[in-house]
């Protein structure tokens, strides 16, 4: 090699490559709109597009080659071109064609219905396209706004789903998320981003209340906020509860009146889609008139509704009472009464309506806060969340599983191994048996939910063991655990303990994508989809050189007396050797000069063991080693 | 007796630096790589003494302080290894908290590092007939219950009672008593469960 390696005194090395301030970015993916912000020395801003506002509609059309429009556009085509747009997709995300069974009659789309094994596929412009697939296209438009705003391309992301989304909706998530190029840092739940939004703007102390009522899901969780720390008590909701079935609710009223008028015996597709358009607006409208008239018109007919702000709350109100239930029951879970709570937050869109503010103002028997723009806390809190985590930061988010996590039993029960409202990361195991002498195979069904009986819970996988070596009934012991990560992921690991089988099993929701459909997608969606693999092992494996290069300034600084001049030369040699891979893009030559700087500093660490056992055998402590070798 | 042997002389190398390193530590002195959780007990593990009586706000602060710097977010952009042994210690920490902070959990690990030889089955007397007894009335009056405040009512009672047993337990502990607290603790868990009760029945009686 013709370059002149520098020699650098042990311990002045400069850092191997200046550490880029590589910006991360917070997406509130939300059913009716999304929203991208970025946060810079704690100062988060909302990223807008070239029309001013910050709210992308998170509505795809999809054109026949499959290319895609996001957003405003997107909207604007709903009525003119219903067969070619997707709206609301956040709601089917992790579900399963049974799933949606029930919402069919409700759901704007075509399902393709052949396979009802795996993910709920739609049928768009000829187009077979899974959840996942649109809610990264949605993804991709929020990160080409970001790049465009930010002048750089953002890789890595804060994305934040609803609190009570299942393991299946956070899989899909982050799968979507890898379709678009982001990196997940972190999977954020919504109420606990928007505490952080508020809670670091006010410096707030004690408990309080989110309520999250966005277009398709409930959340509300209870936090309790300490000296930077968010600690969430308890969480509850319902992810199929939101201001799109307020909108249901209406259109159905307008389309009984007009069928009425018209003397129709039924309504059409097309109806159905001006009808729910109607409802959104004159909800919307009632928020600040007391009433109001609109007009439906489909099929060449026309017909006039009006409604006022009294009749709407009549249609909706059941459904608020169903949200404030569910307050009742985190609060009880969290063993807090409402008057030591000391705030409520509003969060999402549909906390806009009157009856909405009105009630959650009774239940906690307090005004509610709506200081942040409710569209816009989620992301703002996601974007000060990606700083922290990419900046280092002082608050800390513990947040909690919102739903139980168990495996089934005997008699199609289920037995409850991680029980809701626990702090994540958790680990817990159980032990099962078996119940036929000479079994040697178990199945192992991992099901999600607060009822008793297995087929009433989401059921998440399924997997086997085998190799259990026959014994009798009742002999072998199966410790099953389940470890939830912080993103509230779930791995679910089995051995059996007199032999020590194990079976490992990344928990892959029943209704989620298989790993090669997901590399098929990966391949499909991206052009450089290699060159992207390629960018990030070469990525890990600068960090892991970093990693290891620091390790070794800091040892030599603590022992460099340990060393004579020659061996202190060899190792700072190799240190230039490794910072100079690490500075071109072969990723195999770091990864090799990263190891050939373990093997040279190996004697270095064993004189450095030995040292250390031997001052601990006269009684010195090893925390003092460092002082002591200067 | 504790099932913790006393770690705090040995010396043991970092997985980073591989320089010496005290065992039990959670970071290097010398790289301060983040090392995986040692296997220590609950209360080892934050620090304090083996009690039953426990200031909460304190354990709070230990855990707050903890999980601030052990917690995966403070990892999110470090190798693959350093997330994992992040994750192991921060589930650790979480496991350790939850069972030190409630009165259940805290009595019945207690009695585990501390019973080991009173109590060979552990403290299961579950099949107390009084109890069982006991438990059978009080479901049908929660059955029979026509409204909240019935419901709240047997709540309320079972709450009351349950000040006086973590009182009971403390003071058996602070006497070395430990078939007491085992005693104590069997109660404490058949009012917890009633209380679980209680609060489904709840949400049943509107």
């Amino acid at each position: 090699m013709a370059t002149l390696l520098q020699i650098h005194e042990p311990g002045e090395t400069p850092q191997p490559h200046e550490s880029k301030s590589e910006l991360a970015i917070g997406i509130d993916l939300g059913t009716t709109n999304s929203v991208v912000a970025v946060s810079r020395d704690n100062k988060p801003d909302v990223l807008k597009g070239d029309d001013g506002t910050a709210l992308v509609p998170s509505i795809v059309a999809y054109a026949p080659d499959g290319s895609a429009i996001v957003g405003v556009l997107a909207k604007g085509l709903l009525l003119s071109r219903p067969g070619a747009v997707v709206s609301s997709i956040k709601r089917l995300m992790g579900r399963g064609v049974e799933d949606i069974k029930s919402l069919a009659g409700q759901l704007p789309y075509e399902i393709e219905n052949e396979n009802t094994q795996g993910m709920v596929r739609l049928r768009v412009q000829g187009n077979s396209l899974t959840p996942v697939e649109i809610s990264a296209d949605i993804l991709k438009a929020l990160k080409e706004r970001a790049d465009e705003n930010l002048g750089e391309s953002v890789t890595k992301a804060v994305i934040t789903v609803p609190a009570y989304f299942d393991d299946a909706g956070r899989v899909a998530t982050k799968d979507a998320a890898r379709l678009a190029g982001l990196e997940v840092l972190r999977l954020v739940a919504e109420p606990t981003a928007a505490a952080l939004a508020y809670g670091l703007d006010a410096g707030a102390e004690g408990l309080y209340a989110v309520f999250d009522l966005g277009g398709g899901t409930f959340d509300v969780s209870l936090l309790r906020m300490q000296k930077g720390v968010f600690q969430v008590l308890a969480t509850g909701g319902d992810a199929a509860l939101g201001g799109d079935d307020f909108d249901h609710a209406v259109a159905e009223y307008f389309l009984g009146q007009r069928t009425e008028k018209l003397h129709e015996k039924s309504f059409s597709a097309d109806e159905a889609k001006v009808a729910l358009m109607t409802a959104r607006i004159a909800k919307e409208c009632l928020t600040s008139e007391e009433s109001g008239e609109w007009v439906i018109e489909a099929g060449g007919e026309t017909s006039r509704h009006s409604l006022s702000r009294d009749e709407l709350e009549q249609l909706i109100g059941p459904m608020v009472g169903k949200a404030i239930k569910i307050c009742s029951n985190v609060l009880d879970d969290g063993g807090v009464s409402t008057d030591e709570i000391k705030g409520v937050v509003l969060v999402g869109g549909s906390t806009r309506v009157p009856l909405v503010r009105k009630r959650v103002g009774e239940f906690f028997g307090r005004e509610p806060l709506a200081d942040i723009d409710p569209d816009e806390v989620v992301a703002i809190g996601a974007a000060l969340q990606a700083e922290a985590l990419t900046q280092g930061s002082d608050t800390l988010l513990l947040d909690v599983i919102p739903l139980s996590l168990g495996l089934e039993t005997m008699g199609g029960l289920v037995e409850k191994v991680v029980h809701r409202n626990t702090t994540i990361p958790v680990a817990k195991a159980q032990e099962f048996t078996t119940f036929q002498d000479g079994q040697t195979a178990m199945s192992i069904h991992v099901v999600q939910g607060e009822r008793e009986m297995v087929d009433q819970n989401r059921s998440l996988a399924r997997f086997n063991l085998t190799g259990i070596p026959p014994m009798t009934a009742g002999a072998a012991r199966i410790r099953v655990t389940f470890q939830v990560d912080a993103d509230g992921l779930l791995t679910v690991s089995a051995n059996e303990d007199s032999t020590g089988i194990e079976s490992q099993v990344e928990v892959k929701p029943s209704y989620g994508l298989s790993d090669e459909e997901m590399a098929t997608m990966l391949r499909a969606s991206m052009e450089h989809a290699k060159d992207d693999m390629e960018l990030r092992l070469l990525t890990e494996a600068r960090v892991e050189a970093e990693r290891a290069m620091n390790a070794v300034e800091a040892a030599l600084k603590a022992d460099c007396s340990l060393l004579d001049e020659g061996e202190r030369a060899a190792i700072g040699r190799q240190i230039d050797v490794v910072m100079a891979a690490c500075r071109g893009s072969e990723r195999d030559l770091i990864n090799a000069e990263a190891e050939n700087l373990d093997t040279v500093t190996r004697p270095f660490a064993e004189k450095r063991m030995d040292k250390g056992i031997n001052d601990a055998l006269k009684g010195a402590p090893v925390s003092k080693l460092e002082s002591k070798a200067d | 007796m504790n099932v913790t042997p006393d770690i705090s002389k040995q010396v043991v190398p970092c997985w980073s630096c591989h320089g010496p390193l005290q065992a039990g530590s959670a970071f290097c002195s010398t790289c301060n790589a983040v090392q995986p959780p040692a296997g220590v007990d609950h209360f080892v593990r934050l620090g304090m003494a083996v009690d039953f009586d426990v200031d909460i706000s304190a354990l709070d602060g230990i855990y707050f302080e903890l999980q601030r710097t052990l917690h995966p977010d403070r990892f999110a952009t470090s190798t693959a290894k350093e997330k994992a042994y992040s994750q192991a210690q921060a589930t650790a920490i979480n496991d350790a908290y939850e069972t030190i902070k409630d009165p259940l959990k805290r009595a019945d690990y207690i009695i585990n590092i501390k019973g080991v030889n009173v109590m060979p089955d552990g403290c299961n007397l579950v099949n107390d007939p009084s109890i069982l007894m006991e438990a059978m009335e009080v479901r049908e009056k929660l059955a029979a219950a026509e409204n909240i405040s019935d419901v709240d009512a047997v709540a309320n009672q079972a709450r009351e009672e349950m000040k006086d047993i973590v009182a009971g337990i403390s003071l058996a502990f602070r006497g070395d008593d430990i078939e007491g607290a085992c005693q104590l603790t069997t109660r404490l868990k058949y009012l917890t469960k009633l209380l679980d009760e209680v609060r489904q029945r709840r949400t049943q009686v509107v």
